[in-house]
C-alpha cells in the first residue's frame, strides 16, 4: 500500500461526461489504491462502463482528471494507457472470432511489445509459449488451437480474462464478468479473479452480489451518474442509501 | 502439405516455361494478368487485410506511372532513377493521403480516397503542361533492367513474372508477420486492439502505405507494358477493376486477388474479342460468384474442396 506518500493506482477527480444534454457521469472522484479490489455497483445506466470508458480512454472527458499512479492520463490515448498498466475486459465479448485462442492471447502479449512493428517476423515463439501457459492458468490449455467461434460462452469469457491478464496490469477493469454464466462457471471465474496477483488493483463492475461481495474491500455506488456511496463493503452494505438504491433489501 | 508442394511447383514451372510454348497474344494477356495480380495484391493489404474498403488505389498505379513517364520523357532521367523517384514519390503521397484518408472508416474512408484519386485524375486530365491531358503520355520506353531487353512479349512476361513474384512474397511476409497479425487484429476488433496497447491508427497508416507503394509498382509495370499512359489509369473504373478482382478471388487471401485479377483481365482482354458486351458477361459472373461463392472464388474452392472429401470417405 503506497497510501504513505499519497499515490493511488488510479484517481479520477470530478470526471464529467455528456452524451449530447445527458449527463452520463457527473463529478466522479474515486480513488483506488495499489492492489485494492474495488467494487463498482449501480443499476443500469448509472455510467458504469461510461466511467470505465474513460478510465481506458475510449472516450475522453468532457471536464475532470485521471491519473494512474499519479501520472495524468487524462489526455492520453487507450492504447498508450495500455503501456503504463492499464487492462480491462468487456461486458459483450469482445474477442477475434476467427482466430484460436492462444492467437487472442499471443495478441494480448504483442500488445505491450515492440515486435508488434515487425513487418517480416511472424509473432516468436516465446509469445506462443507464454500464451499457452497463460491459457493453461484459465485452464483452457487443451482448446489453445480452437478457434473463438467454436467454443462455449463460458470458455469466451475466461479468455476475455486470460488476454487481460496476459498484460500482468497494474490496474485491471473487469466489465461483468461473470455475466451470463451458469453457476459452476461462475465459481470458476470466480477463484480467477480471486487468484489475481495483489500487484494488481482490480476494479470490477458486477451485479452478481453473492461473488461481486465475497471478491470486494471497497465499494462504490454509481445512481444516474453520480457517486452516491463510497467506501469499505461493510460500511456501504450497511448505508442506507446504498439498500435504497440498490441492493433493495 | 506435400501435395500443395508439389501443385505450387508445377504451377510456377507452368508459368516460368509458358514463353517456351505460348504464342505473344497470351503472353501479353499473361503479362496483363500479372500486372493486375500486384495491383489487386497491394489492394488487399487495404481490402482484405486491414478492412479498410477504398475506392482510390488506382492513384498510386495511376501516380507512380505518370511520374515515371514525365522523369523519363521530360525531366530527362534515365529508368532506374526514374523508377526509383516514381515509387518513392508515390509511396508519400500515399502517406499523405493516408492522413487524410484514415480520420474516417468505412463509408467515410470509402469516400475520401475516391475524392483524393479524383483529384489526381483531374490533375491528369486538365495538366495538360505536364500530362498531355486526354491525349495522354506517348512514345514512353521500356526500361532495360540489367542491360536486358524487355521488349518483347516474352521478355517482358519473364519481367511482370519476377516482380510479380516478389510482391507475392513480401506482401505474403508482410500479412503473417507480427504486424500483419496487428492489422488483422484491428480489422476485426478495433477497441480492443487499442485497449490492448496498440496504436491502431498508425497500424492502419502503415499499412495504407504499404499497399500504395505496391500499388506503385503496379503502376511502373503497368506503364513499362502499355509504353503510353492516359487519366483512365487514374479513374475509378481502374480501382473497381481491382477491387473486383480482390472480392472475386477472396479478400484477406493471399492468392484469391492473384485469381480474381486475372480472372478479370481475361474476360476483359480475351472474351472482348469474341463477345462486344463482355461488360455484361463481367457482370454476370461477378453476380454468380457473390451468390455461389460469397467470400470469393478461393473460399469457394476450399468449401467444394471439404465437401467432396466428406463425400469420399
Amino acid at each position: 500500500m503506497n497510501n504513505r506518500t499519497g499515490v493511488y493506482a488510479l484517481e479520477t477527480i470530478r470526471l464529467n461526461k455528456q452524451f449530447g444534454g445527458l449527463p452520463a457521469t457527473q463529478d466522479v472522484s474515486i480513488r483506488v489504491r495499489p492492489g485494492e479490489r474495488r467494487l463498482l455497483l449501480g443499476p443500469n445506466g448509472a455510467g458504469k462502463t461510461t466511467l470505465f470508458n474513460l478510465i481506458t480512454g475510449e472516450s475522453l472527458p468532457n471536464s475532470g482528471q485521471i491519473k494512474l499512479f499519479g501520472k495524468d492520463i487524462t489526455r492520453l490515448a487507450g492504447h498508450q494507457r495500455a503501456h503504463l498498466g492499464m487492462s480491462r475486459t468487456y461486458q459483450i465479448i469482445t474477442l477475434f472470432p476467427r482466430d484460436t485462442l492462444q492467437h487472442n492471447v499471443a495478441l494480448a502479449l504483442l500488445g505491450l511489445r515492440r515486435s508488434r512493428w515487425d513487418i517480416f517476423r511472424s509473432m516468436s515463439d516465446d509469445l506462443m509459449i507464454e500464451a499457452r501457459r497463460v491459457l493453461n492458468l484459465v485452464g483452457l490449455d487443451h482448446l489453445a488451437g480452437q478457434p473463438i467461434s467454436q467454443i462455449p460462452y463460458g470458455e469466451k469469457r475466461r479468455v476475455e480474462i486470460a488476454m487481460a491478464l496476459a498484460q500482468k496490469p497494474k490496474v485491471l477493469l473487469l466489465d461483468e464478468p461473470l455475466a451470463g454464466l451458469s453457476s459452476a462457471e461462475r465459481t470458476t471465474i470466480k477463484s480467477l479473479i480471486a487468484g489475481i496477483p495483489r500487484e494488481t488493483s482490480v476494479i470490477m463492475i458486477e451485479h452478481d452480489m453473492d461473488t461481486a461481495l465475497d471478491l470486494a474491500e471497497t465499494i462504490t455506488l454509481l445512481h444516474y451518474g453520480k457517486v452516491i456511496v463510497d467506501g469499505s463493503r461493510d460500511d456501504v452494505v450497511a448505508d442506507a442509501r446504498a439498500r435504497e438504491v440498490y441492493l433493495g433489501h | 502439405m506435400k501435395r500443395i508442394c508439389m501443385l505450387s511447383a508445377l504451377v510456377a514451372a507452368m508459368f516460368a516455361t509458358a514463353p517456351l510454348f505460348m504464342g505473344n497474344f497470351y503472353l501479353n494477356l499473361g503479362s496483363q494478368m500479372m500486372i493486375a495480380a500486384v495491383f489487386a495484391l497491394s489492394f488487399n493489404v487495404l481490402v482484405g487485410y486491414a478492412g479498410l474498403t477504398s475506392l482510390g488505389h488506382a492513384a498510386f498505379l495511376g501516380l507512380a506511372a505518370y511520374l515515371s513517364a514525365w522523369l523519363t520523357t521530360r525531366a530527362g532521367f534515365g529508368h532506374g532513377a526514374a523508377a526509383l523517384l516514381s515509387i518513392a514519390g508515390t509511396t508519400i503521397v500515399a502517406g499523405l493521403f493516408g492522413l487524410v484518408a484514415l480520420r474516417a472508416s468505412g463509408l467515410g474512408f470509402l469516400m475520401i480516397t475516391l475524392a483524393l484519386s479524383q483529384v489526381l485524375w483531374g490533375l491528369a486530365y486538365r495538366w495538360v503542361s505536364v500530362t498531355n491531358g486526354d491525349n495522354g503520355m506517348t512514345r514512353l520506353t521500356r526500361p532495360m533492367p540489367f542491360d536486358v531487353s524487355i521488349e518483347s512479349a516474352a521478355s517482358f512476361y519473364w519481367f511482370a513474372l519476377i516482380v510479380t513474384l516478389v510482391a507475392f512474397i513480401l506482401i505474403t511476409i508482410f500479412v503473417r508477420s507480427a504486424f500483419g497479425a496487428s492489422l488483422q487484429g484491428t480489422r476485426d476488433q478495433g477497441r480492443r486492439m487499442s485497449a490492448l496497447g496498440f496504436n491502431v491508427w498508425m497500424i492502419r497508416w502503415i499499412a495504407f502505405i504499404y499497399a500504395g507503394f505496391w500499388g506503385g509498382v503496379a503502376g511502373l509495370l503497368y506503364v513499362y507494358y502499355n509504353k503510353y499512359i492516359h487519366p483512365s489509369s487514374l479513374s475509378i473504373t481502374t480501382s473497381a477493376e481491382g477491387i473486383l478482382g480482390v472480392i472475386a478471388g477472396g479478400s484477406g487471401t493471399l492468392i484469391g486477388p492473384i485469381i480474381g485479377a486475372a480472372l478479370i483481365t481475361f474476360l476483359k482482354n480475351f472474351v472482348s474479342s469474341y463477345l462486344d458486351r463482355w461488360n455484361m458477361l463481367l457482370g454476370f459472373v461477378f453476380l454468380i460468384i457473390v451468390v455461389v461463392m460469397p467470400d470469393g472464388i478461393v473460399s469457394g474452392v476450399r468449401w467444394l474442396n471439404a465437401r467432396i472429401r466428406e463425400l469420399c470417405k
